[in-house]
């Protein structure tokens, strides 16, 4: 038995803790990593989609006969060809995969086209016929609960409805004030378009190559309308160029998968900037209208709330979007009494689902605006107002959960507040990149003005309200070249977040191995549930490592094997050790060996609400406060955002460098809610599907970010850590809007702020 | 129609059909897929190239214009396998997350340094006004962009 003293624990390089860089980095930067608009075989054909140019109409019949004579066309498709079920979904099958009778929204596929080059297919969708008769839209979801609306769902128009009541619904206070807003209809804008490619296996089933944010719910959806059993859908995982909720559903995937094996050839698909607009579900647009009441010291009383989304056609995650706006209506506050209405329609504007936040983003605008309005008729801080209310752990939630430690709203407020304020700055004569509207600006400054914005925020982390939650984890380990190397397989979909550090950096941390390989997610494991929810680096995250602490059992059942009992095992630097000392190599330990463990991870059971939207909902919760100062130009209508400070409880920092890349990235998201992006819908039919009139933030309209974290260890998670995704996107946005209104006095209800919302101001002397 | 270019360095050529897209070309009919279509409109710089040394989106192109000229894309950046120093600065600076606009922003960063070794902040984000990217909010590929100006500039 080799015994060497060892100086001090060694911790392994690259493990938790570390802003270790991305595997998938060196072939990013080179042009070489293979996005799935980049797959490419031999003899493949291209897919394309007839959409409908109407909101709203009956189909009386397609004609495909003149598409079919087409040289270079190979196959055209309609709902008669769906060899199984005909409509998908992820929480209601009720989407037609291709439709028939009729279309529910402007840009719903209708017919699919298989060619030799993306033209010709192109060119054959122009051949086919559709029968049209056009049918009035329902376009808002107002006029959607109308009694004499069109029904357009055997189930009716209502898509859910969640009630929270808590406390006494009579509630009275000294002090109540109202308003009511309105959020519109926001893209997640990822740059990789929707694409993938489809190979006929031989065996009748399919082999698809996707980017998507959750692999399994994928191949039971397209299994199920293919009539095929899910094992022969088999599901790769391919380069993924950013999600943020909108590849949750399925967009090409059956369509790409009934071409390839009405074909017998590979059939790949690849939306443009255009047809993704059409392509993906966005975040709801929203109508809000609340009350609040609060004792003359700014005590809550009560928060009543009325929230109304537009679902758009389809149901997809509209659900569980509706329960979560529910839930977190009434913000981060001890609120002694609620009564919340949470309504989702069915329209026939676009289908709206998953985008970061999720449901939380809409209430937290609103109920970040009441608050600074009751900070204001009270004559309060609109930061005290807020820490004031702020909930603490121990305390119920309107929805009677229990608010879990850790919970630090006001310590994250407090921070926020005490970061220094950036310099103001005499806007005359300063370089007019710095000034509102850049170098386009036709002022110097004369009418710039500067306000400031505080906004808190908070999210579950996690699926809720009783879905089994869950993740599956293979972690080998074993000697190849001399070395150890462990290998992590899972499902789960890395999108850009960094995932495939995060699985290394922890094996790393618990098997002491240095090289860990991260392999591509496909369908050969188990389901590692969606990568949304900020949940993977929780969820997943500790699948791989419970399948790490089995394998290092393992590795010490062999080291007690052959190099008899030993005490306080570990494996350090490569090396077995106990109690310090070198036992042996752990390369020497494994000879031969490959030990592979696999592990399917459940967090804690959630709950559904019952019928007083009451019960223990969700999993965790992650807190963000926000402080945005910005500069309104008010003659020109133009805003500039000056400084984001935020605090962010993240429980654990697994990766410096890649946290603070959520947050920037999740603060452009917030801003770019704030100041100007929507989906503008008029009867129906979108008039921007386009980047040159869909705005999304340029490093121009990005300000800097100052961060501070919090190390709160949540005591349930794995190595106490939160979820950091979505909070940054969460109350970035109120936070600017308020310091939009704090520099020009405006109401500003609705989101995103317009140029005329903010222009015509006079000018202060 | 024969289309003939000079891509990274190499003589290329490759049947065409007349509509096609210099993007379309490099990625469809040549195998680069390095530039990336995220737009096919100019607007988001994914696709930048250079074209007889001026950057260009590749997507605005007709493939046919650029016959006989030479084309540098984001894979021939890299000599004999070793990175550009503007391409260890994405990467170092954590600038890189899904990726998509990287190729494009590393042409730009590429070409802004040529043409200014020293750009101030308010320069750089000028100079990459033109490149979208939905992942980062741009923190750190400014931060990439300076430490490349420093290793590159003299
Ligand atoms: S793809 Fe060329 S600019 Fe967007
Ligand atoms: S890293 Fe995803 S778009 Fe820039």
């Amino acid at each position: 038995m080799t015994q060497a003293p060892i100086r001090e624990r060694a911790v392994t390089p690259d493990g938790i803790g570390e802003s270790v860089g991305r595997p998938d980095g060196v072939p990013k930067v080179k042009g070489e990593f293979e996005y799935s608009s980049d797959l490419h075989v031999d003899g493949m054909l291209w897919g394309a989609t007839l959409r409908s140019p109407h909101p709203h109409a009956s189909i009386h019949s397609i004609d495909t006969s003149e598409t079919g004579t087409m040289t270079g066309v190979f196959a055209v498709l309609t709902h008669e060809d769906v060899p199984g079920r005909k409509v998908y979904g992820m929480e209601i099958p009720d989407q037609p995969v291709l439709a028939w009778e009729k279309v529910r929204y402007q840009g719903e596929a209708v017919a699919l086209v298989a060619a030799d080059h993306p033209e010709t297919a192109r060119r054959a969708l122009e051949k086919i016929r559709v029968d049209y008769e056009v049918l009035d839209p329902v376009t808002d979801a107002e006029a959607a609960m109308a009694e004499d609306a069109p029904r357009l769902h055997l189930s009716g128009n209502v898509l859910r409805r969640v009630d929270v009541g808590h406390g006494d619904p009579g509630a009275t206070a000294e002090v109540v004030v109202e308003g009511e807003y309105e959020v519109g209809m926001q893209d997640q804008a990822f740059l990789g378009p929707e694409s993938g490619l489809a190979i006929p296996h031989g065996e009748g089933g399919v082999d698809l190559y996707i980017s998507t944010q959750w692999l399994h719910v994928d191949q039971d959806q397209v299994a199920e309308s293919l009539g095929l059993p899910p094992e022969m859908v088999r599901l790769t995982l391919s380069g993924v160029g950013g999600a943020f909720g909108g590849r949750e559903d399925l967009s090409m995937q059956i369509h790409a998968c009934m071409l390839a094996l009405h074909t017998s050839r590979p059939v790949k698909m690849v939306y443009g900037r255009e047809e993704s607009f059409y392509g993906h579900v966005h975040r709801h647009p929203a109508k809000m209208r609340y009350e609040h009441g609060a004792t003359r010291d700014g005590q809550l009383v009560y928060v009543r709330a009325n929230l109304l989304f537009d679902g758009g056609a389809y149901a997809s995650s509209s659900n569980a979007v509706c329960l979560n706006a529910a839930t977190f209506a009434c913000g981060p506050y001890d609120v002694p009494n609620a009564q919340i209405e949470s309504h989702m329609l069915y329209t026939n504007n676009p289908p709206c689902g998953a985008m970061r936040g999720f449901g939380a983003v809409q209430v937290c605008f609103a109920h970040e605006a009441q608050m600074d309005k009751l900070a204001e008729k009270l004559g309060m801080d609109s930061v005290e107002i807020r820490m004031k209310n702020a909930i603490e752990p121990g305390m119920k939630f309107p929805f009677g959960q229990e608010v879990p430690y850790p919970a630090p709203v006001r310590e994250i407020l407090e921070r926020v507040r005490a970061m220094p304020l950036p310099q103001e700055r005499e806007s005359m004569g300063r370089d007019l990149r710095e000034l509102p509207g850049g170098v386009s600006n036709t002022t110097h400054g004369e009418g710039v003005r500067r306000g400031v914005g505080y906004a808190v925020g908070f999210k579950n982390i996690g699926f809720s309200a009783g879905f089994d939650d869950y993740s599956t984890a293979r972690v080998s380990l074993s000697v190849e070249d001399g070395k150890p190397v462990a290998r992590v397989l899972t499902a789960a979909a890395e999108v850009g977040q960094g995932l495939v550090m995060v699985q290394a950096q922890i094996a790393r941390t618990e098997l002491g191995v240095e090289n860990v390989v991260v392999e591509t997610a496909d369908t050969r494991i188990g389901s590692a549930g969606s990568t949304s929810a900020s949940r993977q680096t929780y969820v997943t995250g500790a699948a791989v490592k419970e399948a790490c602490e089995k394998v290092r059992e393992r590795v010490f059942d062999l080291a007690r094997e052959e190099f008899g009992e030993s005490d306080g095992l570990a494996i350090e630097d490569g090396n077995v050790v106990s109690d310090g000392l070198v036992v042996a190599p752990l390369a020497e330990v494994l000879g031969d060996a490959e030990i592979s463990e696999t592990v399917e991870f459940h967090h804690r059971a959630t709950h559904p609400l019952d019928e007083n939207g009451q019960g223990d909902a969700h999993l965790q919760f992650a807190f963000a406060a926000h402080r945005a100062v910005v500069e309104v130009d008010t003659e020109l209508g133009l805003a500039r955002v000056v400084e984001v400070a935020t605090a962010q409880d993240v429980g654990k920092i697994i990766n410096p460098l890649a946290l603070e890349g959520q947050i920037e990235g999740g603060i452009a998201q917030g801003l770019g809610l704030a100041l100007m992006e929507e989906i503008q819908i008029d009867d129906g039919r979108i008039q921007n599907a386009s980047f040159t009139d869909y705005l999304i933030p340029t490093i121009l309209d990005m300000p800097p970010v100052k961060i501070e974290i919090l190390e709160l260890a949540d005591p349930e998670a794995p190595y106490g850590l939160k979820g950091v995704g979505e909070p940054p996107t969460i109350a970035s946005t109120p936070a600017i809007v308020a310091a939009l209104r704090d520099a020009t006095d405006r109401d500003l209800a609705r989101i995103p702020v317009r140029p005329e919302h903010i222009v015509g101001l006079e000018v202060k002397p | 129609m024969k289309l003939r270019l000079l891509v990274n360095g190499e003589p290329r050529e490759a049947d065409i059909w007349e509509g096609e897209s210099l993007l379309y070309v490099l990625r469809e009919r040549m195998g680069l897929f390095g530039s990336k279509n995220a737009c096919e409109q100019g607007e988001c710089g994914s696709c930048s190239v250079y074209l007889g040394g001026t950057l260009v989106c590749a997507c605005l192109v007709l493939a046919g214009q650029a016959g006989g000229s030479e084309v540098v894309t984001v894979e021939g950046l890299s000599e004999q396998g070793r990175m550009h120093p503007v391409q260890e600065a994405f990467l170092e600076a954590g600038a890189v997350q899904c990726g998509f606009c990287t190729p494009g922003l590393i042409m730009a960063t590429h070409d802004l340094l040529a043409r200014n070794p020293g750009p101030t902040e308010a320069e750089v984000r000028e100079a990459l006004a033109g490149n979208l990217c939905r992942c980062t909010g741009y923190e750190k590929i400014l931060a990439a962009v300076q430490t490349a100006a420093e290793r590159t500039g003299t």
